[in-house]
């Protein structure tokens, strides 16, 4: 199967600090790609980066064998990228809707479809399509940031973090969707804390400290081996 | 009756001249919406607008002076943003704000030049300065026309800003700058067209302002300037519809005190408001709360 995306050597600093160092990845096509890290590990840089909101020190940055690296975010998106950002970042000020139009920003033709698919997706949004996304609950508000994301048609859809700060039933719905999505055709790269479930909906998986991948491997197969489990499953060595 | 006949020419006046400082306070608050930055060259380029349209009619038709004017205005406030404000996209606030005030003294610096400091007759435009007679009170033909021109231009405003791609747009990228762009906004577009419409507008409150007026000087744009500022912090500043509000209820106080028979304080009375404002109620009549964009 080809990669959509080959990240080769990647690396990201602040000032003095080192936040990625030095890493590859690929994200095959069609499949779920998890990316999982403690706090501070370099996830979010990692996936700024590659759409261009922060700028990389070094590396490259493959997407359909095009290089991304250098472009600003405006292009990089319009090349069928997209990142649904840590906390959401809905603009609370717009309603459900002009959220949703505002996620097709780049296309010209008609939305009706497109927003019939998201809101069969997401029938909640369909209810609360008027309101304003601020008066959305954080579960919701995620969904909303889910969905603006897919409105583009994107090929490859990266989500940083999207089950933080919502309750267990409410990730298990988010973690639903991501596999529908997936299942519907669209490339997936996650990053994520609660490592049990992503491994769990993940074809391939890596694992990030302190700016390294230090592991990869099946989602399956890591979720049984014991120094994830240890580290970041929260269960004990037996 | 008596008081009101008294004071009705006050009152038209103090409506007129708010509708003007009504179109310079947009351009203030719709470039603090989204660049959280105080331009403070607005009142300049308003200035500009004004000997724009001195020397274009010693040249030209005044129907072909007033279209020049409105494009020249347009560009000067593109090119000042471009040239500016833009190469310091990532720097802190308050670089970009040194840059106003150095792009306000080089426009007024400028203006000093080309004039020779020498106040600069406005031309009259026929039929807007006209003099002409309503309820009783003569006035110029500018004053009547003020109000609904401000009326429906914020109108179009309102409609371009909640109804528009664009629009939208404009609302998304003064809230979040970064989900923007990952919604492929161009936000450099977004800024353009920003300025575009303030200097727009700023344009045709010159037109409107310097009829009434009578001369142009290099720091002319100062007061009104100043005036639609503190009108758009009045109405906290951000929001347009306070912008508006804001600057008919400062162009009307202004004028009532005239008619009080209290000119020598009808500046003060602005500044006192804005002081008043800044203590008691700093987000204004319509501001949000303190929003640190990220
Ligand atoms: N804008 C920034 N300026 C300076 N340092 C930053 C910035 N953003 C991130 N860092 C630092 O880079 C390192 C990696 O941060 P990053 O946000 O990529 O981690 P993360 O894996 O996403 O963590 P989390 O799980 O907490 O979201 C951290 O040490 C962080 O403090
Ligand atoms: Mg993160």
């Amino acid at each position: 199967m080809s990669n959509i995306l080959e990240v080769r050597d990647l690396s990201v600093s602040y000032g003095g600090i080192q936040a990625v160092r030095g890493i590859s990845f690929d994200v095959p096509e069609g499949q779920v790609v998890t990316l999982i890290g403690a706090n501070g590990a370099g996830k979010s840089s990692t996936l700024r980066s590659i759409v261009g909101l922060v700028k990389p020190a070094g590396g490259s940055i493959l997407f359909q064998g095009e290089e991304l690296k250098g472009n600003p975010t405006e292009t990089i998106v319009r090349k069928g990228i997209t990142l649904v950002p840590e906390g959401r970042r809905v603009f609370v000020n717009l309603t459900v809707q002009e959220n949703l139009r505002l996620g097709a920003y780049m296309r010209n033709d008609d939305l009706l479809k497109d927003l019939n698919w998201v809101y069969d997706l997401f029938p909640r949004l369909k209810e609360r399509n008027w309101q304003a996304a601020g008066t959305l609950s954080g579960g919701e508000q995620q969904m909303l940031a889910i969905a603006r994301a897919l409105m583009s048609r994107p090929r490859l859809i990266m989500m940083d973090e999207p089950s933080l700060g919502l309750a267990p039933i409410i990730v298990q719905g988010v973690f639903d969707i991501i596999r529908e999505i997936n299942r519907r055709g669209v490339t997936i790269l996650l990053v994520e804390q609660n490592a049990n479930m992503a491994l769990k909906a993940a074809d391939l998986a890596y694992v990030m400290e302190t700016g390294r991948i230090t592991m990869k491997g099946k989602g399956s197969e890591l979720a049984e081996n014991e120094e994830i489990k240890a580290a970041y499953l929260g269960k004990a060595r037996k | 009756m008596d008081w009101l006949s008294k004071n009705l020419p006050y009152l038209m006046a103090g409506i007129s001249v708010g509708g003007q400082y009504a179109l310079i306070a947009i351009g203030y608050t719709m470039v603090y919406g989204i660049l959280r930055l105080i331009n403070f060259a607005h009142g300049d380029i308003f200035m500009v607008a004004g000997l724009v349209m001195v020397y274009a009619s010693t040249v030209m038709p005044v129907y072909l002076a007033i279209p020049l004017v409105l494009v020249v205005t347009v560009v000067i406030g593109f090119v000042v943003e471009r040239v500016a404000y833009k190469p310091l996209r990532s720097a802190p606030r308050m670089s970009v704000m040194i840059s106003a005030i150095g792009v306000s003294y080089l426009l007024q610096n400028l203006a000093l030049y080309v004039t020779g400091g020498l106040a600069q007759q406005y031309p009259a435009i026929p039929w807007i300065s006209d003099t002409i007679t309503v309820f009783g009170v003569t006035t110029k033909r500018v004053t009547v026309i003020t109000p609904p021109l401000v009326i429906v231009l914020v109108a179009a405003l309102v409609m371009l800003i909640q109804k528009t791609k664009i629009g939208m747009a404009m609302r998304a990228a003064s809230k979040d700058f970064e989900t923007s762009q990952l919604m492929g906004i161009r936000i450099n577009s977004v800024i353009s067209m920003t300025f575009i419409i303030g200097s727009f507008l700023a344009a045709v409150g010159s037109l409107l302002f310097f009829s009434n007026y009578t001369g142009v000087t290099p720091t002319v744009g100062a007061m009104p300037g100043l005036k639609a500022f503190v009108a758009a912090v009045f109405g906290g500043i951000g929001s347009i519809p306070g912008a508006v509000i804001g600057a008919f209820i400062i162009g009307i106080s202004e004028n009532i005190i005239k008619g009080l028979g209290w000119t020598t304080f009808s500046d003060a009375f602005t500044f006192a408001l804005l002081i008043v404002v800044l203590i008691f109620k700093p987000t204004g009549l319509f501001g949000e709360a303190a929003n640190d964009k990220v």
